[in-house]
């Protein structure tokens, strides 16, 4: 095992995606992730890659198109904001089928809003955010070395699914230094690359397509893609309990928020409350049935994210009614404190306020 | 007997959807020609645009990649990067390239991307059925110019293509018309010396070619033709803007 360096989340998450066989890059400056196409700047052309920095976030996506339908192993990264510009293009990549790995930093909107992390983008991101009946595999690491691990098998994932991968951060990640160690990387995985756009020598042109003005051809280009939606929903589901065992309330969040509410629980546990966390790390495919399972032996859920409410749609949709699920959320940039969950956890389970607010 | 015309290699066999009087099948059998006669359709990807035009995938014989509209530079820029010995074209409308495209287009010929494009000015947006377009003429009618366009209120032509002449990345900027028989082998030569400069590793290079649309024009394909003599070159005016290959003046001959 290698030495754990102290690196930056956005560049771990730069250098992890060339070690996992990224060699192309595109993409357009916007805090709180311009560290990476900076690090892919320097990396890539050492590794024989190309990084170019596009005139917009549009032409970046657009980039991605084509370097991935030409057999490029290509990602972009941005934030928020410039999340937002890429969706048509997001939404055309899916409908290809092309595999690529985006990055969103999230930062806190609506509009051009603030640069501080956030996690307001949940339903662009697992809902579409583009247009059509399409889904991104979305991955929500709480931390530098899950993001390393995550980003590493991402393009693998994209490429065994034929499927954009997203991985969803926020700001706080994307900023903070932390211990990691890079995994070896065996290679990419073998897959069949039969519709690749490189030249039509010696066989059949290719077409990589998204329009189907016959509407039974539409229908079932997407009932394909349906299928494929539910065999990632079959095997990629990805999550993490935290003592849950014998907990009786259970805080519910993903990312930066996660690692506070597991800061909430090691502070209460001492206390005789029992108390855990349920972490997706999927949010698409969502751990709807491990959370449901759980909720069937806990009295009630305390969803807590740096939005005003998306995930906790999903945790209502996975419950279907079983339990109470309760929501405490920030936004704006501001990271819930660990006291904050703690005072709304005291009320959820029934107990007086058990701290000032700090 | 001997043959003395068949289709090109490059082009498919299918019947193409283009209106008749359209000149998009003559374009794309230039294209055809060049690809054949430069021995590039082995190692042709082309990128279709949104506009009449989006079916070319069906039309050419080579590999196709489908572009979200205006685009299609930016995909060319991808898959040109990853595949820098393969030959990359896009063929673009008006609307496609000097609208909603504008940016990619422009900063494709900035960066130098070695890639070639196809740029087909009908001055209307013919899939939406005769929009005006940013090449649309000052008192043209379209169905959002119902009165004709007024500068006043709709703006300009746009040029673009003296405005890609002026980039530094590019290597070859003409304008060719199809409107007769003479600007037609005109206009071969110019996509010939376009993707010759790509072949050779020069930068950029555009041909924009002049076309009709008797269907949203609402004239004959004859008509047509002569509208675009009479009425668009004027406006547009042919020649090689500018080849690195040699020293050019403004409206020289392509």
């Amino acid at each position: 095992m290698a030495e754990p360096v102290l690196i930056k989340g956005n560049e771990a998450i730069a250098e992890a995606a060339i070690r996992g066989g990224c060699r192309f890059f595109f993409g357009y400056p916007i805090t709180p992730q311009n560290e990476i196409p900076e690090y892919m700047s320097r990396r890539l052309p050492e590794v024989g890659g190309v990084f170019l920095q596009a005139e917009s976030e549009i032409a970046a996506i657009n980039m991605v198109y084509g370097a991935s339908g030409a057999g490029g192993r290509v990602m972009t990264s941005s934030s928020s904001p410039g999340i937002s510009l890429k969706q048509e293009g997001i939404s055309y990549i899916a409908a290809a089928e092309l595999p690529c790995v985006i990055v969103n930093m999230v930062r806190g909107g609506p509009g051009l809003g603030g640069i501080q992390p956030a996690q307001s983008d949940y339903f662009q991101a697992t809902r579409g955010g583009g247009h059509g009946d399409y889904r991104l595999i979305v991955l929500g690491p709480a931390g530098v070395q899950e993001a390393v691990n995550l980003m590493m098998g991402a393009f693998d994932l994209a490429e065994k699914y034929r499927n954009p991968v997203l991985i969803l951060g926020d700001g706080a990640l994307g900023q903070m230094m932390e211990p990691v160690v890079f995994p070896d990387y065996r290679g990419p995985a073998p897959t069949n690359k039969d519709w690749v756009t490189n030249g039509a020598k010696g066989r059949e042109p290719r077409v990589i397509n998204t329009l189907m003005l016959d509407p039974d051809d539409l229908y079932r280009h997407n009932l394909k893609l349906q299928a494929k939606y539910a065999r990632i929903s079959e095997n990629e589901v990805k999550y993490e309990e935290y003592m849950t065992d014998d907990a009786e309330w259970v805080l519910v969040a993903y990312g930066t928020t996660a690692r506070v509410c597991k800061s909430v629980v090691d502070q209460i546990r001492p206390e005789g409350r029992k108390v855990g966390v349920f972490r997706p790390i999927s949010l698409w495919p969502f751990p709807k049935e491990p959370l449901a399972k759980l909720a069937g032996r806990v009295k009630s859920l305390l969803t807590v994210e740096m939005s005003m409410g998306q995930m906790v749609e999903d945790v209502r949709l996975s419950v279907n009614g079983k339990v109470p699920v309760h929501f405490y959320g920030k936004a704006g940039g501001l990271i819930p404190t660990r006291a904050e969950i703690r005072n709304k956890l005291l009320e959820v389970m029934g107990t007086s306020k058990g701290g000032d607010g700090r | 007997m001997s043959l003395v015309f068949t289709r090109p290699k490059s082009l498919s066999e299918r019947v193409t959807t283009y209106c008749p009087g359209c000149t998009h099948g003559i374009a794309h059998r230039l294209v055809a020609e060049v690809l054949d006669e430069l021995d590039l359709r082995e190692k042709t990807i082309g990128i279709a645009p949104v506009g009449c035009a989006v079916f070319a995938y069906d039309f050419f014989n080579t590999d196709f990649q489908q572009a979200a509209h205006g685009r299609a530079p930016a995909v060319a820029t991808g898959i040109k990067r990853v595949l820098p010995e393969s030959f990359v074209f896009t063929y673009q409308g008006d609307g496609d390239l000097a609208a909603i495209g504008t940016a990619e287009i422009i900063h494709a010929a900035t960066r130098g991307e070695n890639i070639s494009v196809i740029f087909i000015n009908n001055a209307i947006y013919g899939m939406t059925s005769g929009q005006m377009a940013p090449t649309t003429l000052v008192g043209q009618k379209t169905t959002t110019t119902p009165g004709g366009r007024d500068p006043k209120k709709a703006g300009y032509p746009l040029c673009i293509t003296e405005m890609l002449a002026l980039a530094p990345g590019a290597a070859y900027v003409a304008r060719c018309s199809l409107h007769n028989v003479a600007n037609i082998q005109k206009s071969k030569a110019a996509i010939t010396k376009a993707f010759k400069m790509q072949v050779e590793n020069r930068g950029f290079s555009v041909v924009e070619l002049l076309s009709s649309c008797p269907t949203n024009w609402g004239m004959t394909p004859a008509q047509a033709l002569k509208w675009i003599e009479t009425d668009m070159i004027p406006v547009y005016p042919l020649g090689v803007f500018k080849d690195v290959t040699q020293e050019v003046a403004p409206g020289g001959d392509a």
